[in-house]
């Protein structure tokens, strides 16, 4: 049994507006099944619209129920979240589940200071007293790498840098020593030199306490870096799953393949970039067959009618596109 | 000819300060040196990539670039033209050759105009480009060199674009003057890496077919190195090196560009646990008050004495770098 389990997982919105139709909704994630082992990295990887971030919320509880429809399930330790009281799910959030998000400032409550922020949750969930709560709080600042903890708990997060601001996001998501910690684009809206201290301090920490990472990303080069298992996403559904050597030694979905060579290098210079044609669907107007057969070279008529299921290969990945085989033999 | 005719662009230590308020009413609280002494040639026909990271001073740099800003001191050259010295039918002139493309399509283009209004625009401010009868066969042909359907889009508003095709709009309208210089403010950082190569590989063509020069700044390491042809690297203000692509990105020179390029996450997982990176502490100063003598020593770890006292100079030609012990090439 993996440490979580999702199976099947669905979440849609309603559209207002749409002529009062009560059926009518955005299927936003459609059928996501995922397992994260102690200690791996699993990366869900992923454009705008593709369902990575509405994945990680549905997971960490935090979808606003209605008007969010969530299905299927979410497994902690063989334990059901998806039919858990608010109450009880909130106790597993930060306790169990750490949660890293892209905007620090608006994630953290600007009107206390850090010490205080990180005090109230520990003297709420774990009882310390007010003295134990604040030294608890300087040794995980101390933890995260911000220098001078015992001066800096006493300030406030607009006073800190945007890379010091997300080292005290971590130092939250971490201070209940979650199983697993949810990183939703921690690193996208920093300067590359801060992203490196960021991803290494990650990397540090879960290296101390074998904790799993769920990390959201749009960013292959960071997924090369940090990720195990790598699961792409597009249009609300995963398709392909494969160890991160697999994915970027041949991938196994035309999309996949597409991203790979869209992306300029650091290491070399290319003459023409390959560019995927017209842009990632709109969740509401999903194409019929295939989501990515508009875009994709090897699109026929199977791809046009049905609708390719995310199926295993021998080598154990699994890619959801009815040209899976060729594509292997092409890669190599 | 001289050289010189080769140059579209001359910029020469060029500087930029704002005035900060202080804590109290009435006081100050200094200036922000956002550039602070930058220069380089642009030549025709040619892509100069800027990188830094953010607050370096490279979208002051852009906004000077085109005439937006003011600079507190240097000068901008075209041609034999000084840009902010410019008046009346000169300045009008020189807009039409410097043009702009910025990072946010979506607040870049007055969302309240058709893709029509917003392409005839320049002609409007500009009338003796186009005898007003053709100006809308030139904006279908735009449209069309930028990929878009001339026939079908024209009477769309911005919000009805995805954001790549808005970004090849806002290209359409710096094209539509035929200039000389675009200046590119991190024009694809907003977009799906998917529709990134689209939009890169749409400048590339229109350089090969048009001859417009690109300065292209942005702080994408990889995408700069696609599309330029020379680098220059500002660091808090100042270019602490400059030189062509491959030289920059294969041997850096300045410490501070063997750091950011270490830092970019390399798309290989094979070998990752060997690969070396060097991690450079904190983050960038306050331009407020930069660290005295070579700006990057609060964060180098070869800095010495000398450097906290004596500021580094920008030396050599097409290959420059501003440190007082530059890396040898490896």
């Amino acid at each position: 049994m993996a440490l979580l389990e999702v199976e099947d997982l669905r979440v849609s919105f309603p559209v207002p507006g749409s002529g009062g139709d009560a059926t009518s909704s955005v299927h936003a994630v459609n059928g996501v099944s995922l397992a994260l082992e102690s200690g791996r990295t699993l990366a869900i990887l992923g454009e705008s619209g593709s369902g990575k971030s509405v994945t990680a919320q549905a997971v960490m509880g935090i979808l606003d129920e209605p008007p969010a429809r969530v299905a299927g399930s979410v497994r902690l330790r063989g334990r059901e979240l998806l039919t858990l009281t608010p109450k009880q799910r909130d106790r597993v959030s930060g306790e169990e589940i750490g949660m890293v998000f892209q905007d620090a400032m608006a994630a953290l409550n600007p009107v206390y200071t850090v010490g205080e922020q990180l005090g109230e949750l520990l003297r709420v969930r774990r009882g310390l007293s007010r003295s134990a709560a604040r030294r608890r709080a300087v040794e995980l600042v101390d933890r995260v790498h911000i220098p001078a903890a015992k001066d800096r708990v006493r300030d406030y997060p607009h006073q800190f840098s945007g890379g010091m601001r997300q080292r005290i996001m971590i130092a939250l998501a971490i201070a209940l020593e979650p199983d697993v910690l949810i990183a939703d684009e921690p690193t996208t809206a920093l300067d590359v030199t801060v992203q490196a201290q960021v991803m290494e301090l990650i990397a540090e920490i879960q290296r101390d306490s074998g904790m799993a990472l769920l990390l959201i990303t749009h960013d292959l080069g960071v997924v090369a870096e940090v990720a195990d298992d790598v699961a792409v996403m597009y249009a609300g559904r995963i398709v392909e799953r494969a160890t991160v050597q697999q994915v970027f030694a041949g991938p196994a979905h035309p999309y996949t393949e597409g991203l790979l060579a869209s992306m300029p290098r650091i290491d070399r210079r290319d003459e023409e970039l390959y560019a995927i044609p017209g842009a990632p669907p709109n969740p509401a107007r999903l194409p019929a067959g295939c989501p990515f057969h508009l875009r994709c070279p090897r699109a026929d008529d199977v791809c046009r009618a049905t609708l390719p299921v995310l199926e295993p290969l021998p080598d154990g990945r699994a890619s959801a596109c009815h040209h899976r085989k060729e594509l292997l033999h092409v890669g190599g | 000819m001289s050289v010189d005719d080769e140059l579209v662009l001359r910029v020469d230590d060029l500087v930029r300060h704002f005035p900060v308020k202080g804590r109290l009413p009435f006081t100050s609280g200094g200036v922000v040196k956002a550039v602070d002494g930058v220069s380089f040639d642009l030549r025709r026909g040619e892509t100069l990539g800027i990188v830094g990271e953010s607050g370096c001073g490279k979208s002051t740099l852009a906004r000077m670039l085109v005439g937006l800003e003011r600079p507190t001191s240097g000068e901008v050259r075209f041609g034999d033209a000084v840009v902010h010295a410019a008046r009346g039918r000169n300045l009008r002139a020189l807009r039409r050759r410097i043009q702009i493309v910025l990072q946010d399509p979506y607040t870049s283009l007055n969302p309240r105009r058709t893709v029509r209004e917003i392409l005839l625009q320049p002609f409007e401010i500009h009338p003796d480009v186009l005898d007003r009868g053709r100006r809308l066969d030139r904006v279908k042909e735009l449209l069309d060199l930028v990929g878009l359907d001339g026939s079908l889009h024209l009477d769309r508003y911005p919000h009805q674009f995805s954001g790549g095709q808005r970004q090849r709009i806002g290209i359409a309208r710096a094209l539509a003057l035929q200039p000389d210089v675009i200046v590119c403010d991190e024009p694809v950082s907003a977009l799906d890496v998917s529709v990134q190569a689209q939009v890169v590989n749409l400048l590339e063509r229109l350089q090969r077919e048009l001859g417009v020069a690109y300065v292209f700044i942005a702080h994408d390491l990889s995408v700069v190195r696609h599309i330029s042809d020379r680098v220059a690297v500002m660091y808090l203000g100042k270019l602490v090196e400059r030189g062509p692509e491959r030289l920059l990105y294969d041997a850096p020179a300045h410490p501070y560009t063997k750091a950011l390029l270490s830092a970019v996450p390399v798309p290989e997982p094979v070998g990752r646990a060997q690969r070396k990176r060097i991690l450079l502490a904190g983050d960038p100063p306050s331009p407020v008050d930069p660290p005295s003598g070579c700006r990057f020593r609060t964060r180098c770890w070869q800095a010495t004495e000398t450097c906290a006292i004596t500021e580094p100079v920008l030396a050599g030609g097409d290959r420059a770098v501003a440190c007082h012990y530059p890396l040898a090439a490896a």
